[in-house]
């Protein structure tokens, strides 16, 4: 989540659910929370029962709208536009919360000479190397900030083949903590006056014409959720997917974060940014990383290409001297003394050899691609259902029929299981099962209330679950797959000298099994995730207790106090004794439930007001208290000066520097370094877009990967006659995701039981589509059929002088289940944007037929893997 | 042994559905069967025997600027419908074998394993609320959770329901409530929000009531619900006029006899 890990520091929602009940407004915006989060959402009904004004923004009507006071219908992809306007709206009208942005964000910070703005350079910032489509970020650093040593490939901001997760770290290209300021915020060329000029053109007349919001609806929005700031007042944001899943996805939550630091609204009771995650412990798989460019905690997983080999270099290139960074060797060597235990020594690195590199883009689509050119032989698909699940469905198809072989956990035959015996291509005879070579292994997996374990939700909240029944038959749980697994890998390893299993062999796996099966205590996991001191096992309590020296070990620092003491397990605690939930699970860091809530005071110490009062200093007993554990340090003096150009830690940051892992302790308005499209948020157009860019020359964004080939085609852009209508899709409360978990249970499959597309009547009488008859939809990657619903919910809008129309499609079906449909997702596009490399899934174009679409062998037009199989 | 309610605030529901499934898993109801019927996102159409918690989707047209809540619209209102539970219960008047009765808790129970199918309580009740079950024919419907509240839990639903749209309490505390929220809506500008709870007809109120907005017809419940027994005396009225006509008629016929037929 660079998004908010750049702006704020660290990847996470900064607030509870419970604390929106605190807020005066609440905008919903790239989210149908209603119909998505339905059991957080009752949290935005009781603060609209106390009176605050609920905003939804979103192309359709939903159940989200339904509940708020005002519902903004907009273009689908240009959010940018929207909340840059809001921006220039509050610039413009003094609305921001001046004492809150002065000591708290880097708004008073000077930006160097040779910084060439989007409005200079026509839509690109300096440093943009039209070659290697790549931007060299150093013009964006401070004023008076070193850039730090190291050779050229060394660079931060030039690993390619990395992806953004690792650079939640932020300020790695500079030595931040010296820089010039202006706090009178006057100088032409502070962040501020900078910021000013890039959003200038950010209208609400630009709005009205591009976004097709009239003046009025925005200005409307404008007041109501500018309002929500300053001393008395907060404001809180939520978002989901229908922000991540654009080509800019990163830089529309940056927008936000910038607008909520400029209404003081971060840090503070009922403000903050949530965002929203789409499965159970989302959150907890990129802390924990599911991600191939992370390690445990926000670690970079070391790159070939980008990293030292040295682990000095390492450690150098990704620490800073003064914040939560500092401790980043700590925090490295610590890990790796969980991981290798007694074979991690400083005279080996601690083992850092062992590591694994980045050698290219190991991204889903990285690998997938690869896969589809015959590059992987095997492949393990857990928690994930990708036939029906992931972009373009038929290049995902088609890959599998590549590979070797393929393992399969679930609690179903999903289609990614059955794809070489009935997925559409078998069907339509592209594909057959006498010539995929595929061997497929579908191992039986226990749900979740036949296995214990942890799940870190939407709030970084984790909760423990503890196992109910056994589960049936072979079904195992993924722990006791993968520890058997490992043990047997070490096993082979034990017997093979090569110095690839060196790190293998090295691995401590030795967690205390139970049960007739042997099941792995994952108890003792979370234990080890929480750290010990290695002398003599003794847990860790907190952050500070780790050491560089290798006397501690701790699997993912910001987790350490989840498990402080012998038998208490925080994360299994249920005894909730206020509002924000303390009591029950454990937040990380150090259970604080609201991150960076040093800003609810003032610098002096004292809150901004009774009514928003969270965390403050109490002069008596010399330490930060109130409602919630301070994210910050306890017995720092708010007074106490900090020395952030030469001093070292987060000691250097001094009482008032809330936002303690940037290396200057503010929040970030402006991003010196970390993120690769931008230093600032810019309006960039889908890939796919029926306009032109209505402010730039420059048409979308440069960083993307597009990943176009033969089998991953584009609509031209902008404007392509063949494809003539917008296309979202998206999700509703009866189904999970792609359907594998609810199309197989007839109590949810009944509720939601056929695939349809929503339309407008205006919509419908333009294509002649017949409500409850079938409408055909085609992109340039493929054709599928659905039920059409014409609902007054979905609005053709006005842009720029002409009518455009948006359509709507629900993704939850598949061909196998209690009900079936066509797969959506074979009518998107593999693209990736430049930070986590995530699809488009909100903004596409189509195009839109009457009746049902051909079948058979009819349908195939374009022949993915035509070549391959003759 | 408190006498127990229901309170279905529309104005709070979210349309989730989670009542629904939640009473279908509580109580081993089964689908639906699996129809997509076009009408909003309701696809289980109504209550019914297998459908014990129904939720409603009304759409109107939204107008940009302004969301569900605005007092100006409501443009996708959501509510849960049940079983009404009414003080006077039609489907119990007509019940011939007694397999339905009133529970200690003030709910109407059908009692699966004394009911014949004969279907009588189907057509009597003013809220089209039972119906038969298409495999062994005999009659469904809320069981109000009978067994959940026999052992002091609330209903499967009230219990689910994320944002407390359905509240589950002793009646006339909950009917104090109820006054109290339609005051609380009137002042936020919501001027057309009602109680629906059927006091003033011969139902006599009911233990499932409804706080809506606009004209109850449009949530399908009807302004003027009757027990069907109200209309007996009537009935019975216009069968004995009936009766008594017929009787003159044929006397009369005999006296007017014409005296040729004596010939
Ligand atoms: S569970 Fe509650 S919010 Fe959800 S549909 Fe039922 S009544 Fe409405």
């Amino acid at each position: 989540m660079p998004g908010l890990g750049t702006s704020l520091g660290r990847g996470g929602a900064t607030t509870a659910q419970q604390d929106l009940s605190n807020a005066d407004a609440i905008l919903i915006m790239g989210s149908s929370m209603a119909e998505n989060h339905p059991v957080g959402f009752q949290w935005v009904i009781e603060a609209r029962e106390k009176g605050a004004k609920i905003i939804h923004v979103d192309p359709r009507f939903t159940r989200t709208s339904a509940m708020a006071d005002i519902w903004v219908p907009l273009r689908a992809g240009s959010d940018i536009l929207f909340l840059g306007a809001l921006i220039h709206y509050v610039i413009e009208n003094n609305r921001e919360f001046r004492d809150y942005v002065v000591n708290y964000t880097n708004a008073p910070m000077i930006l160097r000479e040779d910084f060439r703005d989007t409005e200079d350079l026509d839509g690109l910032f300096s440093g943009w190397d039209g070659e290697k489509k790549k931007y060299d970020p150093e013009s964006w650093l401070y004023r008076g900030s070193p850039v730090k040593a190291g050779d050229d490939d060394n660079k931060p901001g030039h690993a390619e083949s990395s992806g953004g997760h690792g650079k939640d770290r932020g300020g790695e290209a500079q030595d931040a903590g010296k820089y010039q300021e202006d706090r009178t915020l006057q100088h032409p060329r502070c962040v501020f006056q900078v910021l000013r000029r890039h959003f200038s053109r950010y209208t609400p007349e630009i709005v009205e014409r591009f976004c097709g919001v009239s003046e009025d609806v925005f200005l409307k929005v404008a007041e109501v959720f500018t309002s929500a700031s300053g001393k008395e007042k907060t404001g809180a944001i939520c978002y989901a997917v229908g922000w991540t899943q654009h080509s800019k996805g990163v830089q529309i939550i940056r927008t936000a974060a910038i607008l909520q630091l400029l209404l003081g609204n971060i840090g503070r009771p009922g403000g903050g940014i949530l965002a929203l995650r789409g499965h159970a412990s989302i959150q907890g798989s990129t802390d924990i990383p599911t991600l191939y460019d992370i390690l445990p905690g926000y670690l970079p997983m070391p790159s070939s290409e980008a990293d030292s080999k040295k682990l000095t270099g390492y450690i150098g290139k990704h620490s800073s001297r003064t914040g939560l960074w500092s401790g980043f060797e700590k925090y490295f060597v610590s890990l790796m003394k969980a991981y290798y235990g007694e074979a991690a020594t400083r005279a080996n690195d601690w083992g850092f050899d062992w590591l694994p590199r980045i050698t290219g883009d190991h991204s889903h689509f990285g690998y997938w691609l690869d896969m589809a050119d015959g590059q992987l032989e095997g492949l393990f698909v857990m928690g994930q259902n990708p036939a029906v699940g992931a972009s373009n469905g038929r290049l995902q198809r088609a890959a599998m029929a590549q590979l070797k072989w393929l393992v399969v956990r679930d609690m179903v035959e999903t289609e990614t299981a059955s794809f070489w015996y009935d997925s559409p291509e078998v069907k339509r005879g592209e594909l057959s099962p006498y010539t995929i070579g595929t061997e497929v292994f579908l191992f039986p997996a226990a749900g979740s209330a036949e296995k214990a374990g942890t799940f870190t939700n939407t709030q970084r909240l984790l909760q423990y679950r503890n196992q109910a029944v056994d589960p049936p038959g072979d079904a195992r749980s993924e722990a006791w797959f993968m520890y058997h697994l490992g043990r047997r890998l070490k096993k082979k390893a034990a017997q093979d000298f090569r110095s690839r299993n060196h790190g293998l062999r090295a691995l401590t796996w030795d967690y205390p099994v139970h049960g007739k099966h042997d099941e792995p205590q994952v108890e003792d996991v979370l234990k080890e995730i929480n750290g010990y001191a290695v002398r003599d096992g003794k847990q860790l309590k907190h952050i500070k207790d780790l050491k560089e020296d290798g006397s501690t070990a701790c699997g993912a620092w910001i987790y350490c106090g989840v498990y402080p003491e012998e038998k208490r397990n925080r994360a299994n605690e249920r005894h909730p004794n206020d509002l924000l939930g303390h009591g029950w699970g454990f937040a990380w860091p150090n259970d604080c439930r609201i991150l960076y809530n040093r800003a609810s005071a003032r610098p002096d110490g004292t809150p901004w007001s009774e009514r928003k009062k969270l965390v403050w200093w109490d002069e008596e007993k010399k330490e930060w208290t109130g409602l919630d554990n301070a994210d910050y340090e306890k017995h720092v003096p708010p007074d106490r000066p900090a020395k952030v150009h030469d001093g070292h830690g987060t000691e250097a940051l001094g009482g008032a520097r809330p936002f303690t892992l940037h290396p200057d302790g503010v929040g970030w308005i402006w991003v010196p370094s970390g993120l690769k499209d931008g230093p600032l948020p810019a309006h960039y157009e889908p890939l796919e877009s029926l306009i032109k860019n209505p402010l730039y020359a420059q048409q979308d964004n440069p960083a993307v990967n597009k990943r176009a080939r033969s089998d991953n085609r584009y609509a031209n852009s902008p404007g392509d006659p063949r494809y003539p209508y917008i296309l979202s899709t998206y999700r509703l409360t009866e189904h999970h995701t792609a359907g594998g978990m609810t199309r197989t249970l007839s109590h949810l499959a009944e509720l939601q039981p056929e695939l349809f597309i929503e339309v407008s009547p205006e919509f419908s009488s333009e294509v002649g589509l017949r409500h409850g008859e079938y409408a055909t939809v085609t992109t340039p990657r493929s054709t599928i059929e659905a039920r059409v619903m014409v609902t007054p919910r979905m609005r053709p809008l006005q842009i720029d002088g002409r009518v455009i129309h948006q359509v709507g499609l629900p993704y939850h079906w598949g061909y196998r289940g209690q009900v079936t449909g066509d797969v959506v997702n074979d009518l998107l596009v593999i693209s990736e944007e430049p930070n986590v490399r995530i699809m488009e899934t909100k903004a596409l174009l189509c195009d839109v037929r009457p009746g049902r679409r051909p079948s058979g062998a009819q349908a195939i037009e374009k022949p993915l893997t035509k070549e391959r199989l003759t | 042994m408190s006498v127990t309610a229901f309170l279905t605030d529309s104005t709070l529901c979210i349309g989730c559905k989670a009542c629904e499934v939640a009473c279908k898993e509580w109580n081993h109801v089964s689908e639906d069967g699996y129809d997509w019927s076009g009408y909003s996102y309701d696809n289980t159409s109504a209550l019914g025997a297998s459908t014990w918690r129904h939720v409603k989707f009304i759409e109107e047209t939204p107008v940009p600027g302004l969301g569900g809540n605005a007092s100006e619209q409501t443009s996708w209102g959501f509510s849960s419908d049940v079983c009404k539970h009414c003080e006077v219960a039609g489907c119990l008047e007509a019940c011939p074998t007694g397999a339905i009765v009133r529970t200690e808790f003030g709910g109407v129970f059908i009692q699966p394993d004394v009911c014949n199918g004969c279907a009588y309580c189907v057509v009597a009740c003013p809220f089209g609320v039972v119906a038969k079950n298409h495999g062994d024919g005999r009659a469904f419907k809320c069981t109000f959770c009978y067994d959940r509240q026999k052992v002091g839990l609330a209903p499967a639903c009230a219990t689910t329901c994320p944002t407390e749209s359905i509240k589950f309490g002793e009646i006339s505390q909950l009917r104090g409530e109820a006054q109290q929220r339609i005051q609380v809506l009137r002042q936020r500008g919501l001027e057309d929000a009602t109680l629906y709870d059927a006091t003033h007809t011969s139902v006599g109120g009911i233990h499932a009531m409804f706080i809506v907005r606009g004209d109850v017809r449009a949530y399908n419940l009807p302004p003027n619900p009757e027990v069907p027994t109200r209309y007996l005396k009537k009935g019975w009225m216009s069968a004995a006029i009936a009766a008594g006509l017929l009787l003159g008629g044929t006397v009369l016929a005999f006296l007017t006899q014409p005296a040729t037929d004596a010939r």
